[in-house]
This record gives C-alpha cells, sequence and structure tokens, in this order.
C-alpha cells in the first residue's frame, strides 16, 4: 500500500487554485484596516458597516427578491418544456424546440442582455407594457435564461423516470392529475428543488444581463458592488461578498445533500 | 411439473364447454397499429371466470400489447375488450375493474411497502381501519408482515415482487393481469415463487392472465396458453394439447424442441397415412387419418424423447418408422442425455433417452451407427 506524493500535492495545487483567492477573501473581510490589502488585525467592525449601508441592504434586498421570483418563474416554464420534451417524444419541431430551450445555455451574458434591452424598448414602443426598466424586466431576462438550466436538470431526471410508476398508480384507481401530485411530483422533487437553487443562484450571480435591463433605481447587489469597486475596493465589500459566499455554498451544499439523498431510492431493479 | 389433475378435473375447465360457459373476459376482433407497424392484429381471444391464462411469445410478438390494452394503457385501433360482460374499450385505466402488476414492479418508491399496497384502497376512499386490516391481510398473503415500513429499495428482489403482488391484489380486482411476473427472479426463486402463485391464484379465485417469455413457466402456471407470433395468435389450449399437439411448425418449434422433418404424403388412407421422407431416409407410418391429398408436401414433427435408440434394428412398423445414423454429439443433463444422430441426408435428429442406469458402461457413445424409431403417433402431422 505505497501511496504516492504527487496525487496529494496535485490535488491540493488544484483546490488552492481554485479556492485560495476566496479563503483570502474571506480573511480579508475580518481585516481591521481600511486598506483591503494591509493586515492590521482582526475585526468584525465591516459586517457592522456593511448593515448600515442602506444603499447595499436595499441592493441585497432586490436582488434576492429578483432571483426567488426569476427562479419560481423559470422553475415553472423549465419544468414544462422539459416535460414536452421528454414526455411528447415526436412532435413537429422538437428538434427546434430543444435546440432553443438549450440556447441560452451558451449564448454570451452580452448577447442575451443586449437582445432583451432591444426586446423591451420595441414591446413598449409598441404595446405600453412594459414600461421602463426596472425590476419587472430584470426579472423576465433572469427567467428567460434560468429556464434553460431548469429544463435541463429536470429533463434528466424525467428520462430516467420509469412511466410504468404513472401507470401503476392509473391502474390502482388514480386520475391522472392525482397522479401527477402523488407520483410525479414526488419523484422528480429534487430535480425541482435543485433547478430552483440553480436558477436563483444564477439570478443572484448575475450583473452583464441585470446592467442591460435593469433601469435607474433598480440596481441589484452585483451591480452596486461592481460600481463600487470602480471607486476602489472597500472592506465592507468583503464583507458583503463573504456572505454571499456563505448564502451560496449552503444554497448548493443544501441541492447537493437533496439530489444524494433520494438518488439512491430510485434505483429499481 | 404439469397442472395437478385433481385441482382441475375435466368439469372445471369452462373452455371445453363453450356453449354452457360465458367467457370472463372477451377480446373481439382487436388489431394495433403504431404508426405503420401492426404491433397486434385480429386477436380473438375468450378467457374464463378463475382462469389463470397465459400469453406466451418472443419479443414483438403483441404480448405485451394486448395485456397494455386489456389495463387500459393502450387503445385498440379496431375491435372490442369486453369483461364481466362490460365493453371496456372506452373506459381509463383508472376505472376498470382490473390491476396489473408491471414486469419492474413500478412501486413506488417515496412510499413504503404499507403505503404501496394501500395506496389504491386509499383512492377508492376506504375508511382508515378497513385500509389498515386490508393491508396486514395483504402482507400476510406475501409472508411479509414484518417490512411494512420498509422501503422499497430496502427489500430484495423476490420481496419486491411480493410487494407488487400484494398491490395488485388489494383492490380484489376481478381480473389481474400479470407482465413478466417472474422475469426478475433468479432461477431457483422463481421455481419456488412460480408454485406460490398458482397457490395465491387458486386461494382467491381471482382471473389471471400472465403474459411471458418462459415457456417453462407458461408450462408450469397455466390452464391455458395462448401462443402468439407476430401479432396473431398461434394456438390458444392447455399446456398438454400445446406440446404433444402443436398445430403448426412455429408452434412445434417454439415450444420445447422438436425435431422438424419435410416429407410427401404417398398414402392417403381414412385410418392412417404414410408420408415419404428423404430427409429420414425412411417411410413415416402415422396411425391416424390426416386432412392432406396425396402427394402433398407436409412436415412432420416429434419431440426428442418420443423416440427410442437403439444398436440393433428394430422391427417398425409396415416397414416405417425406422431412421438409421451416426452419433454425433452428447449432450449428458444428468437425468437424460440428448443424442445427435446425423443421418445419411445430412439431416440431424435430437433424441433424449432417460439415465435409467447408474453409471452405464454400456451406454450408447460418439461414432457408433444406432437406429431410431417412434411410434405411430409418436410425431405431430402438420400442414402449416
Amino acid at each position: 500500500m505505497r501511496r504516492g506524493w504527487f496525487l496529494p500535492i496535485a490535488a491540493a495545487l488544484g483546490f488552492s487554485f481554485l479556492y485560495a483567492p476566496i479563503v483570502s477573501l474571506v480573511i480579508f473581510s475580518f481585516n481591521e484596516s481600511s486598506l483591503v490589502t494591509v493586515w492590521s488585525g482582526f475585526s468584525t467592525k465591516w459586517y457592522g458597516e456593511l448593515f448600515r449601508d442602506p444603499q447595499l441592504l436595499g441592493a441585497a434586498w432586490l436582488s434576492l427578491q429578483i432571483a426567488a421570483l426569476s427562479a419560481s418563474i423559470a422553475l415553472v416554464l423549465g419544468t414544462l418544456a422539459a416535460i414536452a420534451l421528454v414526455r411528447f417524444r415526436r412532435f413537429r419541431g422538437r428538434t427546434l424546440f430543444a435546440g432553443m430551450v438549450s440556447a441560452p445555455l451558451v449564448m454570451p451574458d452580452v448577447i442575451t442582455g443586449l437582445s432583451l434591452l432591444l426586446l423591451f424598448v420595441a414591446m413598449e414602443g409598441f404595446l405600453g407594457w412594459p414600461q421602463g426598466r426596472g425590476m419587472l424586466t430584470i426579472v423576465i431576462a433572469h427567467a428567460t435564461f434560468c429556464t434553460a438550466y431548469v429544463c435541463v436538470v429536470v429533463q434528466s431526471r424525467l428520462s430516467d423516470f420509469d412511466r410504468s410508476l404513472e401507470e401503476a398508480a392509473m391502474d390502482l384507481g388514480a386520475s391522472p392529475v392525482r397522479t401527477f401530485f402523488d407520483i410525479t411530483l414526488p419523484i422528480i422533487a429534487p430535480a425541482l428543488v435543485s433547478g430552483w437553487l440553480l436558477g436563483f443562484t444564477l439570478s443572484l450571480d448575475d450583473l452583464v444581463i441585470a446592467s442591460f435591463v435593469s433601469g435607474p433605481g433598480s440596481s441589484t447587489l452585483p451591480m452596486v458592488i461592481f460600481s463600487k469597486v470602480r471607486l476602489g475596493v472597500s472592506p465592507d465589500v468583503n464583507a458583503l461578498a463573504s456572505i454571499i459566499i456563505g448564502i451560496v455554498a449552503l444554497g448548493v451544499l443544501a441541492a447537493t445533500i437533496i439530489q444524494l439523498r433520494t438518488k439512491p431510492k430510485n434505483r429499481q431493479v | 411439473m404439469a397442472k395437478k389433475p385433481q385441482q382441475l378435473a375435466i368439469d372445471t375447465r369452462p373452455w371445453r364447454d363453450t356453449a354452457n360457459n360465458k367467457p370472463f373476459v372477451r377480446i373481439k376482433n382487436v388489431s394495433k397499429k403504431f404508426g405503420d407497424i401492426i404491433a397486434v392484429h385480429e386477436v380473438s381471444l375468450d378467457i374464463y371466470k378463475s382462469e389463470l391464462f397465459c400469453l406466451l411469445g418472443g419479443s414483438g410478438s403483441g404480448k405485451s400489447t394486448l395485456l397494455r390494452m386489456l389495463a387500459g394503457f393502450e387503445n385498440p385501433t379496431s375491435g372490442t375488450i369486453e369483461i364481466d360482460g362490460q365493453d371496456m374499450t372506452e373506459v381509463p385505466p383508472y376505472n376498470r375493474p382490473v390491476n396489473m402488476m408491471f414486469q419492474s414492479y413500478a412501486l413506488f418508491p417515496h412510499m413504503s411497502v404499507e403505503q404501496n399496497i394501500a395506496y389504491g384502497l386509499k383512492r377508492d376512499g376506504l375508511p382508515r381501519a378497513e385500509i389498515a386490516a386490508r393491508v396486514n391481510e395483504l402482507l400476510a398473503l406475501v409472508k411479509l408482515q414484518d417490512y411494512g415500513k420498509r422501503k422499497p429499495h430496502q427489500l430484495s428482489g423476490g420481496q419486491r415482487q411480493r410487494v407488487a403482488l400484494a398491490r395488485a391484489l388489494a383492490k380484489r380486482p376481478k381480473l389481474l393481469l400479470l407482465d413478466e411476473p417472474l422475469g426478475a427472479l433468479d432461477k431457483k426463486l422463481r421455481e419456488e415463487t412460480q408454485f406460490e402463485l398458482v397457490k395465491i391464484q387458486e386461494q382467491l379465485g381471482v382471473t389471471f392472465i400472465v403474459v411471458t417469455h418462459d415457456q417453462e413457466e407458461a408450462m408450469t402456471l397455466a390452464t391455458r396458453i395462448g401462443v402468439m407470433n407476430q401479432g396473431e395468435i398461434a394456438m390458444i389450449g392447455e399446456p398438454t394439447d400445446i406440446y404433444e399437439f402443436p398445430n403448426s411448425r412455429f408452434v412445434a418449434n417454439f415450444i420445447g424442441s422438436a425435431n422438424m422433418v419435410e416429407g410427401v404424403v404417398s398414402e392417403d388412407e381414412p385410418d392412417h397415412v404414410r408420408i415419404r421422407s428423404s430427409e429420414l431416409g425412411c417411410d413415416i407410418y402415422v396411425g391416424h387419418g390426416v386432412d392432406c391429398a396425396p402427394e402433398q408436401r407436409l412436415w412432420w414433427a416429434i419431440r426428442p424423447e418420443k423416440m427410442v435408440l437403439s444398436r440393433e434394428k428394430p422391427a417398425g412398423l409396415h416397414g416405417a418408422n425406422v431412421a438409421t445414423g451416426i452419433v454425433e454429439e452428447i449432450a449428458y443433463l444428468g437425468d437424460i442425455s440428448v443424442y445427435q444422430i446425423a443421418l445419411a441426408s445430412g439431416k440431424r435428429l435430437r433424441v433424449s433417452q432417460t439415465n435409467s442406469v447408474r453409471g452405464n458402461p454400456d451406454a450408447i457413445t460418439w461414432e457408433e451407427t444406432v437406429y431410431v424409431t417412434w411410434d405411430e403417433d409418436a410425431g405431430s402431422v402438420l400442414t402449416s
């Protein structure tokens, strides 16, 4: 049982490449000094500072609302798209539909943002809706690309789904609607949860698309941070970033645990 | 392993007296097309109460599609299905008095064994206490009393199979459909479960329709077998009929193994038929009349165990029924040995003999010249 030294070292290097910047950011968020790069002692004062900054707090609240809303819209639309793709094997334009649904995954954000902006402006001109740009337009924009992610996640779950489970429920007297709520939904629930969390995180993360489609007074958190950083990094941004990392890490962890815990139960012989 | 005759006396075989018995399931001219593919073609079938009917066929023979039409998951393209006198063609699966046991068992992974079994009863809106009592009754029936709280993934294959059976029986269906019920079990468990299944069926008196590709399973379980081929019913009959009196070359070949020989009718009398076969190198004397014409080409099939092997030339019958060849292969199976005999024509016959003498030193061996003979009724004359 001779274990080489190469693998552990390679792994350590790989992980430090990925996580050293984040760790240093978290460490410096507890820095006393107002100079970001100089360590002068441990303090949590920037966290306190953060909670007294109405601009940051307002942006954070707005971002959370947008993320929750757009993830929820994307969940419904993405699930419907996934069901259409998996369950209705053949329909006119299926290939086109499949391609179009997943296109936002690879589309550069700049293009998505710009095209949505043009659309919103044109719609306002012709339909008078949406009036101006703000939270609503950001939600719509985020829901668009999150739908693609939800669709991919739910699709993979649905394609492993054993149709005879639904048939068995109907055979035992459950109507199709009842079957959906009793059998289909609980079994694909983990995919729905992770799809929602994924959408939530992506929306919370997004800077580029939001910059295109936001209006006055509707700056999301990433936009505020970005503009702050341009004026020079202040330590309270570090504190804010640490909190966001914490939230995202918790979300990802939760999604993974849910996926793992439910996976072996569906291994049917 | 045939059905025990005392349990199934002649008078309990309603299909033998169609004038006085009403079929319970009546499939009339049912066809099913998927696009251009005809899965089931003009199938008509009557199944009687308390039967254990097996639909036997290879993959793609349409047996599963027929079963799914009975359950209501597929609608026939044409034809009707009646259950207990009611037309079921337009009735959705959740309103049929029919339950199904799925090949994959289709146990709900997020529910415990008890919840799985109770699912159908809950849909019927039965009171809680009644459901609990019924679930316990069923768990006892399939001998899983201590497993009610487990989830399906915590059970072995055989236990899952029994949960699936209990769940399908929970609503006391008039008709139970079983899709390859033993398909996922290993050989030993399968044999045990076969008998258990028959026992439960006899105990409850429910009509079973079983789909299987395993002929041994069909022979063991069934009161009658419907052999399916390419979407059509090739033959319906009791296991012994199907095995001993196949009606076509397909059935003779599909069930068990058979030696198939081509021949020409040389004598066609009301009490016997003589068939000239160049493949066998001798005539075949059949001791009963056959619906054929002189000089007609037909086939004759004989099971390996219906022939006798000897070193000395046997007397034969009316100068027929004796073929000769060289032992080419011997498969020793313990209880029997199967000999492959190469005839002069190049045709190979498979003959099986019981190994009744222990470690027989004088047994027929490779490269020996041997004679094969058979009775006048040992084979089946087939015209299709």
